[in-house]
């Protein structure tokens, strides 16, 4: 692994419009920041319904960002509503009276995605769901092919297409099949198959998992796993299991109702969480041994989670934070480098 | 696949036999007889008559005979609107006509309803979807004989207008446009309104997004990936529909004067005209059932999910 940042985002926000309610409407992403390096996996965890998914496909550029920026191999693909430095013909700052210099919003950028889409992709939650019942997998495999013209005749094409499903464990038999054919985890090395067909860099991996059967859950797990070996490839992770997160992430991030509350190494994380949200969620994790079940100190979290649409101002956790102060309700935390690589955003760490 | 026709086979000659028995039934029990008009026929007049039609039998018997000369092929004789002509000889003369009509009313239909429907489910919430509600509204709750009466009174002229009033095949293509306009409002209507909600449907489906980030363009994700899939309700409806427009608008027939199937089975019950209204309903009849067979198995073809077979998988 070098440490090239392959992915960046900035302050992403991602708001759906609700009809017939003033304001922003659901604010699904709010402000999240990271960066993936290449070849490692970012897993991002969090409850269901804080954000996670819809990070994953904004991200993608499957959902259009609110505002923010996303930068992909030194690449802007999306830059909207962020503030830069205002600068003269010399590429200078220009100051203002008091000597801090003059913001203004930039340009908005919103590439083509045509040629990222070959290098980045997604494998969705619901396999049965996100493949075309009307096309068969050698047809749903293939189309990938076509669209980006990586073969250059149908023999190489099916030749192709034979070997994405052998190497996602399928028979090459199964292409002239329709995707009901296939149990749940057949039908998601389909789709592992269809992601990796226009050999991408960047897959987002959308709770590949948790649709899926546990037995079968650790086998995709350890293909996901040899593939980003065998492949070099980058994931994002992102899944409500820690467990499994742990497993297989270098480095991961703990989502709460849209916000990113700490991101750190996976080690790290586990030994030494800093945001309580993070405590709380770690706090929840099954252990196989009854004793230390037993005896660990269980943080059971009041109330339910705040709806996203009408969110609490200041840290959006205050209001079921064991530990919360009246500042919490009052001010955003900001989101800061506590220890090396290890970020939190909590008024109680400063 | 045998099996599965053998079996639809079967059940469509029962559902016949059953619809025969209640046709004659149902007739029977309308108040009035075919004698019945204004200069009535002298009692010996109708005894022969009776007589000749096995109308003076009681009617388990009559409904036995008839049945009986179904299975044999002969629908029987017009008792009046054309008498002692075979019944199925009738139907030959009448249905082309309205099949023709049917045929390209349901083809503007099918061929306008669905792209706007698309429009309007691609558009939603937007002005657009509105307007094309409010039209498809307009016309699935306005009956075939007001739009019938509005295009007459608004555009029908003599013979040698544009559109004439008065239905004549001799006419050519100018006669058939305001009955086959007519007869396609409602279905164009229909139509469109299934075609939005199904597209909405499936363009909510994950594999929309995963179109999507394959990088297909969005026209190529609309008609490759969400129209195909949309299109089963409106098969659905298309089947039935299929059989009652070829069948002849029956009012809209009998508004523009076209001398098909649907005007002359108004008026062989109106003129009591058993076997004519007999013959004409299991014509119809039939014709339901084998349009419904057909849309069964365009369905496998539509969608590879649907098994024919009983059990299967």
């Amino acid at each position: 692994m070098d440490d090239k940042t392959l992915l960046e985002i900035k302050n992403l926000k991602k708001y759906f419009p609700v009809k017939g309610v003033k304001g922003p409407g659901v604010q699904a992403v709010e402000n999240v920041s990271f960066s993936i390096k290449k070849g490692e996996t970012l897993g991002l965890v969090g409850e269901s319904g804080c954000g996670k998914t819809t990070l994953g496909r904004t991200i993608l550029r499957l959902y259009e960002p609110t505002s923010g920026e996303i930068i992909y191999d030194g690449k802007t693909i999306y830059s909207g509503g962020v503030n830069m430095p205002l600068l003269d013909k010399q590429g200078k700052q220009v100051l203002d009276k008091d000597g801090s210099p003059i913001m203004r919003e930039g340009k908005k950028i919103a590439v083509d995605m045509m040629p990222y889409r070959r290098k980045m992709q997604i494998i969705f939650q619901d396999p049965s769901a996100s493949l075309d019942p009307r096309m068969t997998v050698g047809e749903i495999i293939g189309e990938a092919i076509d669209i980006h013209k990586l073969a250059s005749d149908k023999k190489e094409r099916e030749e192709m297409i034979k070997s994405l499903l052998s190497r996602v464990g399928l028979n090459t038999e199964h292409a002239n099949r329709f995707p009901h054919e296939f149990s749940g985890g057949q039908q998601q090395r389909v789709g592992i198959a269809r992601a990796l067909a226009v050999k991408p860099e960047f897959i987002v991996c959308d709770e590949p998992i948790s649709a899926l059967d546990v037995s079968i859950q650790s086998q995709i797990v350890n293909m996901l796993e040899d593939m980003q070996n065998d492949l070099g490839l980058t994931y994002l992770f992102i899944a409500h299991d820690l467990s499994v997160v742990r497993h297989i992430s270098s480095r991961i991030g703990v989502m709460y109702l849209g916000s990113l509350v700490e991101l750190g190494e996976s080690y790290e994380l586990n030994k030494h969480p800093m945001h309580p949200y993070t405590k709380t969620l770690l706090s929840a994790v099954p252990v196989p041994d009854p004793e230390i079940s037993h005896s660990r100190q269980r943080i059971v979290l009041q109330g339910d989670i705040p709806s996203p649409m009408n969110p609490p101002k200041g840290c959006r956790f205050h209001t079921r934070c064991p530990y919360a102060k009246p500042e919490c309700a009052e001010s955003v935390p900001e989101f800061k480098e506590y220890d090396k690589g290890h970020w939190a955003a909590c008024h109680l760490l400063g | 696949m045998a099996k599965y026709t053998l079996k639809r086979l079967i059940m469509a000659i029962l559902t016949l036999l059953l619809v025969a028995c209640l046709t004659f039934l149902l007739m029977n029990s309308i108040p009035g007889s075919p004698w019945v008009s204004e200069k009535a026929p002298s009692q010996a007049t109708l005894d022969a008559l009776n007589a000749k039609y096995g109308l003076d039998k009681p009617l388990i018997v009559q409904l036995g005979k008839y049945l009986e000369n179904i299975l044999k092929g002969d629908l029987g004789v017009s008792l009046k609107m054309q008498q002692n002509r075979p019944v199925l000889d009738i139907i030959k003369e009448m249905f082309p006509v309205s099949a023709k009509i049917g045929v390209f009313a349901l083809l503007w239909a099918i061929l306008v309803g669905v792209p706007l429907g698309c429009l309007a489910a691609y558009n939603r919430g937007k002005w657009l979807d509105s307007l094309l509600r409010i039209i498809c509204t307009i016309g699935v709750s306005m009956p075939s004989f007001v739009v019938a009466s509005l295009l007459l009174t608004g555009l029908g002229g003599n013979d040698q207008s544009m559109f004439p009033t008065i239905f004549k095949a001799s006419l050519g293509v100018k006669s058939y446009v305001l009955p086959c306009f007519a007869l396609g409002v409602y279905p164009m209507c229909y139509i469109s309104r299934q075609a939005r909600s199904a597209m909405l449907d499936s363009l909510g489906q994950d594999y929309i997004k995963t179109a999507r980030a394959k990088g297909l363009k969005n026209t190529a994700v609309i008609f490759k990936h969400a129209l195909r899939n949309a299109l089963i309700p409106v098969i659905t409806y298309l089947g039935p529909q299929i059989a009652f427009v070829l069948c002849g608008g029956f009012v809209v027939e009998s508004v523009f004067s076209v001398p098909g199937l649907g005007r002359y089975f108004v008026q062989s019950i109106l003129n009591r005209d058993y076997p004519l209204i007999m013959g004409t309903t299991i014509f119809l009849a039939a014709f339901i059932i084998l349009m419904n067979f057909v849309v069964d198995i365009l369905y496998k073809v539509v969608d590879p999910r649907i098994t024919l077979e009983e059990g299967g998988n």
